[in-house]
């Protein structure tokens, strides 16, 4: 280990106000597949705590087969040893399940500027069979012109969390996060 | 971390992560507490995690064989991502079979085993047919595991639980996709129709296998029936199509999937599934 992170975790045992928590090291982590959001942002980081030099960090996954999982787990891993955390354990929290309105506002306006229309509120389980939805999901807003109103190109797009949507103003194509 | 070209991004030192495809990937159950609830068999838990898991891996692997094969792009991406889905839960349920067993890992499971300790049902198996038929498939099987995993949600067993309340979220989503083209080839053309018609008739022999309650089962598939039903015949009515009147597949002496007597597709679909991971055991890439 370096001088430089031997001296950082001294630092950090006397309680120095300006070592990084890891709090705020984790929550800068990006999620991979968008870029432009934190794993704070997308709501999947559900924990961190720090028990002396020893971290551990909660993820939960959005979907089962999310392949950003390994990275985001390495990366949480590799940028708290780089800011002299040695003792990292990161574990996978499958309960309670993710569900998009764990997407900060934060995250929502992030999402929104980069063309990706954020999600409506997650549909409410009603005990019972879950029921078929044929038609449309509620309406999604044009993330370029602001039509309130546009067209479902396809329910599944590029990565897992996503859909395609065609706006009829603009005539764009776009992405949303699937509500969930 | 920038780079300028793909092999810089492939090549860079120490970001082997950047890898979502291959071998070696981390347990996908990593920090959930593995142990077995009090008053239940392990070995029980281990078996029905291995039946939900090979239905889920097998109907993923033929899922992803229509990639390139799909009749538009946005539908290329749909069973794409079915199947991903599908391939996430298997992880999930082999992972907690073998954490159960005490044997072996998601890898081994997947890979090492022979046809006969497949414990998925045959509906899944069956080979590719044409987009009608696998929409048939996908709309029987959706309805009927989306059924038996909402029953799981409440399992005693906290990891089966927290799997099924994910999963129950994506075949949702799975269902809906099938049932809206289930309506769209049903209630097209007279040719779409006749399409999908032959399609439902094709797998309708291997339903009845899908509520036949076996030993070891924690939700009872029997009692699903009713909600299955009325899922199809909703979906049939809009799409003006009816439920075929099929004689069920036959079995060996009450035996079928769930006990590892599959049909001739399975040992083709093993062959090339688990060929490269069996010719050069342990690599990575």
């Amino acid at each position: 280990m370096s001088e430089h992170r031997s001296e950082r975790q001294r630092a950090r045992s006397g309680a120095s106000s300006s070592t990084v928590s890891a709090r705020t090291v984790a929550e800068g982590v990006r999620d991979p597949e968008l870029p432009m959001l934190t794993i704070a942002d997308l709501g999947i980081l559900r924990d961190v705590v720090e028990d002396g030099a020893h971290v551990t960090v909660d993820i939960t996954p959005t979907y089962s087969g999310c392949p950003a999982m390994g990275a985001i787990r390495a990366d949480v891993t590799r940028r708290l040893r780089d800011a002299g955390y040695a003792d990292v354990d990161v574990r996978t929290v499958l309960r309670p399940a993710w569900t998009t309105d764990w997407i900060t506002a934060d995250g929502r306006r992030k999402l929104a500027e980069h063309g990706i229309a954020p999600p409506s509120a997650a549909p409410t389980r009603n005990p019972g069979p879950v029921p078929l939805t044929l038609g449309r999901r509620g309406p999604v807003a044009c993330p370029r012109c602001g039509e309130p109103d546009t067209v479902e190109v396809s329910r599944f797009g590029a990565t897992a969390c996503k859909a395609l949507h065609r706006c009829p103003a603009c005539g764009e194509p776009f992405e949303t996060v699937k509500a969930i | 971390m920038p780079f300028d070209n793909a092999y810089e991004a492939i090549t860079e030192e120490n970001d082997h992560t950047k890898w979502a495809f291959g071998t070696g990937f981390d347990d996908p159950l990593a920090g959930v507490d593995p142990s077995v609830p009090d008053g239940m068999d392990a070995a029980d838990l281990a078996t029905y995690s291995l039946m939900l898991g090979d239905d889920a891996l097998i109907m993923s692997h033929r899922l992803s064989e229509w990639c390139t094969n799909a009749p538009e792009l946005e539908d290329e991406v749909a069973l794409a991502n079915v199947a991903l889905d599908l391939l996430g839960q298997a992880r999930l349920l082999l992972t907690r079979a073998a954490q159960a067993s005490g044997a072996g890992d998601e890898d081994t499971l997947a890979y090492l085993r022979d046809e006969r300790a497949f414990r998925n049902v045959r509906l899944v198996e069956l080979a590719r047919g044409d987009f009608a038929h696998e929409i048939a498939r996908l709309l029987v099987f959706s309805t009927w595991r989306l059924a038996l995993l909402e029953r799981l949600v409440d399992s005693p067993d906290p990891v089966l639980a927290a799997i099924a309340t994910k999963a129950v979220k994506e075949l949702t989503y799975h269902r809906d996709y099938a049932a809206g083209w289930t309506i769209r080839l049903g209630d097209g053309t007279d040719y779409s129709h006749e399409r999908i018609a032959a399609g439902l008739a094709a797998i309708w022999p291997y339903t009845a296998e899908l509520f036949t309650p076996h030993p070891v089962e924690l939700v009872d598939p029997s009692r699903v029936r009713t909600e299955f039903d009325a899922v199809i015949a909703s979906v049939l009515d809009a799409a003006g199509l009816s439920v075929p009147d099929a004689t069920p597949m036959a079995t060996v002496s009450g035996r079928s999937g769930r006990d590892g007597l599959h049909t001739e597709a399975m040992g083709y679909l093993l062959a090339e599934m688990q060929s490269v991971a069996r010719a050069n055991p342990g690599a990575t890439w």
